[in-house]
């Protein structure tokens, strides 16, 4: 359950409503739940509304949802105030969260907690008097392989020490864009001396995987290879993106890069055009 | 060791991209339509043949969970597949590597065994904090659309089916599966009380059933290559290969495939790089997330990684996730640390669990100090006792069972704070 106190009257805004697209958005969301079910949007919608609102979620934007979804205002209060990623009071403008549960503790998260009070004067709960940082302690995030680990708005740094973590704030201080994920150069969960598993030449770093050999004769169709070639080729016409790459490095970079370029809210077909283009607003919780 | 021609997540580490071509290229969507006109019992007899149990922690058997759906549509309650992406256990990252490396294996997975419920609608609940993940998931989606794999007569099966993906807002106890109902309703993430069960009345009150992402995602390949092929791994009643994520003080820490019933030793030595300092050096291990009991080295030295083994070693399997402490561990702080995740975590719905796990995380800190008196650690285990099997979910459970574990086998341990914590106040009187 969620700890944080909402912010004072005086820092409560008089009203709150969606941008244009916002709404267009609240709307193709809504549409995801059957007719009647509309309460279903209320996270989805407060996620939407506090990206809008500088990372917290002020009283007035949860009475708008409220409204907009036409359900008791105290539905929208008692779920913004029950989870946590709900920021009921200004956040950072990197809003970085450590995680301390018993796996990245393990793995040294008190010298992430102490690199972060040595190079910013913050303790968890603190924010900086600029408003250009605030840092929380939260609970496991999910990434236990890579401790320890922290999230700052959306994005995960992996595999951090006292002087990642030193580096990684001097980063965002300076306005860079740090690498996302692993910061000791490893690939997602692998060990970090190179995996003990999927050596097969088949499914050789970035080559294309093959049909598999104990799967039926009937299903390892010839025509089944040339497909991805041609559905790639396809794929590079259609939305102007780079193919697949051989050399890893590559993958993963383009891989990096995908997964920034849309929000994850609310994506048509369509609206993924416009997506591509706005900027991603960043998105905090606030677990303590 | 598992052979790789037999891992079904051969892009487990992302070498390869994510989107719909290079999937295609792994084998997924590979002629979904013939597993489609499987049928319906087919499909269920198969997931049943293969001994598939739920992956998300329970471990209850996947084909007989399926069989307890409606067989005859009712247009005015229309049934429902809601995938468990919530992932949020302690040493548990696995289903993350699917939804952000293999999400087209997912996608796959949610529309066969959507038809094999009777569903027409699926919605993937995934961690709010899942950002990228879900950007990933997202996507593939769309692509799944665009590409005819979803939609009116989805990958040309005949069956109509929409999937969508709905973001939690930070809540582990939203990975129960009421509450996950309640979350994805729109309501705070309480549990209901069983019965009615979800097969009777989950979301919107109408037939459902709740998966693990790793559960839904193995089902595509387990009907291509058939229930005895994914049988034939493991032990009886402990069938198939799983995803196991080793964290903590291993040399390697990694995610892997593996079968079950890999000695936990083997698993640890060979993927993970062995224990920091080595085997030797072993304290004890969680098994399987935060909420199963800890094992010593002595167990660790001979339990399978399977339902029944750890079982039988007073312990679970739950998630897969092993959480591996070295001797320099203060392992009385590694559990109390675990209490404040569920006290935190806590819903607040039930009195036992909402009072009781503040009371362990209080009373567990005085522990680590080793302020207590011996008997304390007879109360503390009798109020853990108390707790468990006391509360609407099993989250009363799980904050019981760390303790009970840690008192069943680092008892001396406790003790030994304890006095040395008396002697230093005894010192520091006398002087």
């Amino acid at each position: 359950m969620s700890f944080g106190a909402p912010a004072p009257e005086s820092q409560q805004p008089d009203g709150f409503v969606f941008s244009a697209e916002n709404l267009k958005r609240a709307k193709q969301i809504i549409a995801r739940y059957p007719s009647g079910r509309q309460q279903s949007a209320l996270l989805p919608l407060l996620d939407l509304a506090q990206r809008q609102n500088e990372n917290w979620l002020p009283r007035a934007a949860m009475d708008y949802v409220a409204e907009l979804l036409e359900i008791p205002p105290i539905r929208a209060y008692e779920v913004a105030s029950f989870y946590t990623m709900f920021n009921k009071a200004p956040v950072g403008r990197h809003f970085i969260q450590v995680c301390t549960t018993t796996p990245c503790w393990l793995c040294g998260s008190a010298d992430v907690l102490k690199a972060v009070k040595d190079e910013t004067g913050l303790a968890p709960g603190g924010m900086a008097d600029d408003g250009s940082l605030s840092v929380i302690e939260v609970e496991c995030l999910g990434a236990c392989v890579n401790a320890p680990m922290v999230q700052v708005n959306d994005d995960y740094y992996e595999d951090l020490s006292y002087d990642r973590m030193v580096s990684l704030i001097r980063a965002l201080k300076a306005g860079e864009a740090p690498k996302v994920g692993s910061q000791t150069g490893r690939k997602g969960s692998q060990a970090l001396s190179g995996p003990t598993s999927l050596l097969d030449p088949a499914l050789a770093v970035g080559a294309p995987a093959k049909p598999k050999a104990s799967r039926p004769k009937a299903e390892a169709k010839s025509a089944e290879k040339a497909e991805p070639e041609k559905a790639e080729a396809d794929k590079v016409e259609a939305e102007k993106v780079e193919p697949e790459k051989a050399d890893p490095a590559k993958v993963e970079a383009e891989n990096a890069e995908s997964e920034k370029l849309e929000a994850p809210d609310g994506e048509t077909a369509k609206g993924r055009a416009t997506a591509k283009t706005k900027p991603r607003p960043p998105s905090t919780k606030d677990k303590d | 060791m598992l052979a790789d021609k037999d891992r079904i997540f051969t892009n487990l580490y992302g070498w390869q991209g994510w989107d719909l071509a290079p999937a295609r290229a792994r084998g997924v969507w590979n002629d979904t339509k013939k597993l489609v006109a499987m049928g319906r019992d087919a499909i269920v007899e198969e997931v049943k043949t293969s001994g598939l149990r739920g992956r998300g922690g329970a471990g209850f058997p996947t084909g007989l969970k399926w069989s307890f759906m409606p067989k005859e549509p009712d247009p005015k309650r229309p049934s429902y597949l809601v995938i468990n992406a919530d992932e949020s256990e302690p040493g548990t990252c696995k289903d993350r590597e699917i939804l952000r490396f293999d999400p087209h294996r997912l996608i796959e997975g949610a529309l066969v065994s959507s038809f094999a419920l009777g569903a027409h609608a699926c919605y993937i609940y995934i961690r709010g904090e899942f950002y990228n993940e879900a950007s990933n998931v997202q996507k593939a989606i769309d692509e799944a659309y665009d590409a005819g794999l979803l939609g009116k007569n989805a990958a040309g099966s005949g069956w109509d089916f929409d999937l969508y993906l709905h973001r939690g807002a930070g809540a582990y106890i939203c990975g129960e599966e009421t509450a996950l109902l309640e979350s994805l309703e729109g309501k705070k993430g309480q549990p209901r009380n069983k019965p009615p069960f979800p097969a009777g009345a989950g979301l919107y009150g109408c037939p459902t059933t709740v998966n693990n992402v790793e559960t839904i995602a193995v089902v595509p390949e387990i009907l291509r290559r058939g229930g005895n092929w994914f049988a034939g791994f493991g032990r009886p009643k402990n069938s198939g290969t799983k995803l196991f994520c080793i964290s903590g003080h291993v040399e390697q820490p990694c995610d892997v495939e593996e079968e079950l019933g890999i000695p936990m030793k083997e698993l640890i030595e060979r993927h993970a790089g062995g224990v920091r300092g080595g085997w030797d050096n072993l304290l004890a291990v969680l098994p399987g997330g935060s909420s199963t009991p800890i094992l010593p080295r002595t167990q660790c030295e001979s339990v399978l990684m399977d339902f029944d083994s750890l079982r039988e070693a007073k312990s679970a399997l739950g998630t897969g996730g092993l959480i591996v402490m070295d001797k320099s561990t203060d392992v009385i702080y590694a559990i109390a640390r675990l209490s404040h995740f569920y006290m935190h975590e806590s819903c607040g719905q039930c009195t036992p669990c909402r009072e009781g796990t503040g009371w362990l995380w209080r009373v567990m800190q005085r522990m680590v100090k080793g302020n207590a008196r011996v008997e304390e650690i007879d109360m503390l285990l009798e109020v853990t006792k108390e707790i468990e099997g006391h509360t609407i979910c099993a989250h009363g459970d799980a904050s019981a069972w760390p303790i009970q574990g840690l008192i069943r086998h680092f008892r001396p341990e406790m003790e030994k704070r304890i006095r040395a914590y008396r002697d230093a106040a005894h010192r520091d009187a006398a002087e």
